[in-house]
């Protein structure tokens, strides 16, 4: 009894075998129509869709990094031109102030050699004056000494005496 | 590691499988002495019934262990002898004088009855009339389990795959999703893709099939009233059947070439082709043998361990019993994701074979990987 159940244990029954064939070809189509396909490609579909994700938020992640390399290229620039505008408007101002300076110089120098030549020609004119009007008082007192001292001929015998003393004739 | 396993569950089977045996003989033996043993099988029945009255007349349980990996014509649910509850099954059957009848197994009375000309011995229908031949097709417990498991199958994929276009792709899987979504990718990329390799989109619907089939059943199969399909040789031998088919249709000119026109001296050609030929069939009965034999070799260990109380008559080997048998439950529950993964894998194996681009000296390997399962 126990050899003939154990014959029968692996002795495929008919019954069995046909029933399996069909629900195993049914089941393998209508799974493969309405359950794997759509199941596969859904699965297939999300994977491509996080490969996508993943790799966009690489991108991003690059565009942000480059954003930022740029912004500091940007920031290091903007704070190289500044540096150089004030250094330039430094210069500036040294050469305005120079410059005016040396123009302010130069004009006093003008104004204080205008002055000195005007007051030079003012005293030589002054001494021309001077000399001339000297020159007519002594001519004026020349002649009224002369004329006091030839009012008279004992005063012009004097005088000639006097001035024949002072002569002597070697 | 694979391999360890299955190595060490041939061994065990083997060997419970003697034990068993051995020990149901011994019952047997003992079961002669004290009673007056009737010869013939109508008495067995009788002696069933003495048994069933007398607690102390020894239990076959090899009988019972069989009876319980064996396929049946009702759904037993609980109870022994007279008192068991189970449902009766449609019985079908085809014969070329009487055309095709279909009538419930309950009219059988558990073998007590005949009906239409029919009697039921041993799980068996036969007929009276000698001289008939007929096909029982009927809804027996494994071809019910087995509609049951593919309406279940069919009815959870296609709600996973409604949720997919419900919930859209773009939002984590909830739910039954996020169960079986790991499981079938799995399937697509670590046993298709990593074994069929350029082309393997093609075979995952079939492999995707054949895993769920035998892995939802292998589950059934360990509940404790459930059926015992994968551990039927009828349902293996279908699924090797159709590895056959989709591995050999599918092969493409190296292939052929390998097995009809193998690299090595014509001399030996006469001996080398039958072996390729014999190894396109080898390959799907391992996988039929090896499915049909660890399910059902996991059963019987189980059954065995729980039949060591009614052997030894004492209530203080139950708890040895409970926990080896708790053991050899754990075991099952890996072994059935293992056995599941097995055989897809090695029809994935084969049909890579089949399909293999260049041409390589890797069949023999294959066939060593297959041995060695």
């Amino acid at each position: 009894m126990n050899l003939f159940i154990l014959a029968s244990l692996i002795e495929p029954a008919v019954g069995l075998i046909f029933w399996t064939t069909i629900t195993f070809v049914l089941l393998l189509v209508l799974l493969g129509k309405f359950a794997w396909k759509p199941i596969l490609n859904a699965i297939k579909t999300r994977e491509k869709g996080i490969e996508d994700a993943l790799a966009s938020a690489e991108n991003a992640l690059n565009d942000m990094r480059e954003l930022k390399s740029n912004n500091e290229k940007i920031l290091a620039e903007a704070r190289a031109e500044r540096d150089n505008l004030l250094k330039e408007a430094r210069d500036t101002k040294e050469v305005m102030i120079a410059e005016a300076k040396s123009k302010a110089q130069a004009d006093a120098d003008r104004i204080l050699s205008s002055a000195r030549e005007q007051i030079n020609n003012e005293k030589n004119a002054a001494v021309a004056e001077l000399k001339n009007q000297v020159a007519t008082l002594s001519i004026e007192i020349a002649e009224k000494i002369l004329r006091s001292e030839l009012s008279n001929d004992e005063k012009q015998k004097a005088l000639v005496n006097n001035l024949m003393k002072d002569v002597n004739l070697n | 590691m694979t391999s360890k396993i299955n190595t060490y569950k041939h061994f065990t089977s083997i060997f419970l499988l003697i034990f068993s045996l051995f020990i149901g003989l011994s019952s047997n033996l003992a079961a002669s002495e004290p009673v007056e043993h009737a010869a013939t099988e109508a008495h067995v029945e009788a002696d069933a019934h003495a048994k069933a009255h007398d607690p102390n007349a020894p239990v076959d349980i090899t009988a019972i262990a069989l009876e319980h990996v064996a396929d049946a014509h009702s759904w037993h649910l609980w109870g022994e002898g007279e008192g068991s509850v189970a449902l009766p099954l449609p019985v079908i059957l085809y014969s070329s004088t009487k055309g095709l009848q279909v009538f419930s197994s309950a009219r059988f009375e558990h073998g007590h009855a005949a009906y239409n000309g029919y009697k039921l011995e041993e799980e068996k229908i036969i007929s009276e009339d000698a001289a008939e031949s007929f096909y029982d097709i009927s809804i027996t417990k494994n071809v019910a389990q087995m509609l049951f498991s593919a309406l279940l199958i069919f009815v959870l994929f296609t709600s996973i795959a409604k949720s997919y276009k419900l919930h859209g792709v773009t939002s984590a899987p909830r739910g039954k999703q996020s169960f079986f979504e790991p499981l079938i990718t799995f399937v697509r990329d670590d046993i298709a893709k990593g074994n069929i390799g350029h082309g393997s989109e093609k075979f995952v619907p079939y492999l995707l099939t054949i895993f769920f089939m035998i892995l939802i059943n292998n589950v059934f199969g360990m509940i404790p009233i459930g059926a015992n399909l994968t551990g039927n040789i009828a349902f293996t031998l279908v699924l090797s059947i159709a590895t056959l088919i989709v591995t050999n249709i599918n092969g493409n000119k190296n292939y052929w070439s390998h097995i009809f026109l193998p690299h090595a001296p014509k001399a030996i050609w006469p001996i080398l082709i039958p072996i390729e030929i014999v190894g396109i069939l080898t390959k799907p009965f391992a996988l039929m043998i090896r499915l049909f034999a660890n399910m059902t070799a996991g059963h019987i260990i189980v059954i065995s361990l729980i039949g060591l109380i009614f052997v030894f008559k004492s209530i203080y080997i139950a708890p040895v019993s409970i926990a080896f048998a708790l053991f050899i439950d754990v075991l099952e529950c890996l072994v059935a994701f293992l056995q599941a993964y097995v055989f897809t894998m090695l029809t994935a194996l084969f049909i890579g074979t089949a399909v293999a681009d260049h041409h390589e000296e890797g069949g023999h390997h294959e066939d060593d990987v297959a041995v060695k399962h």
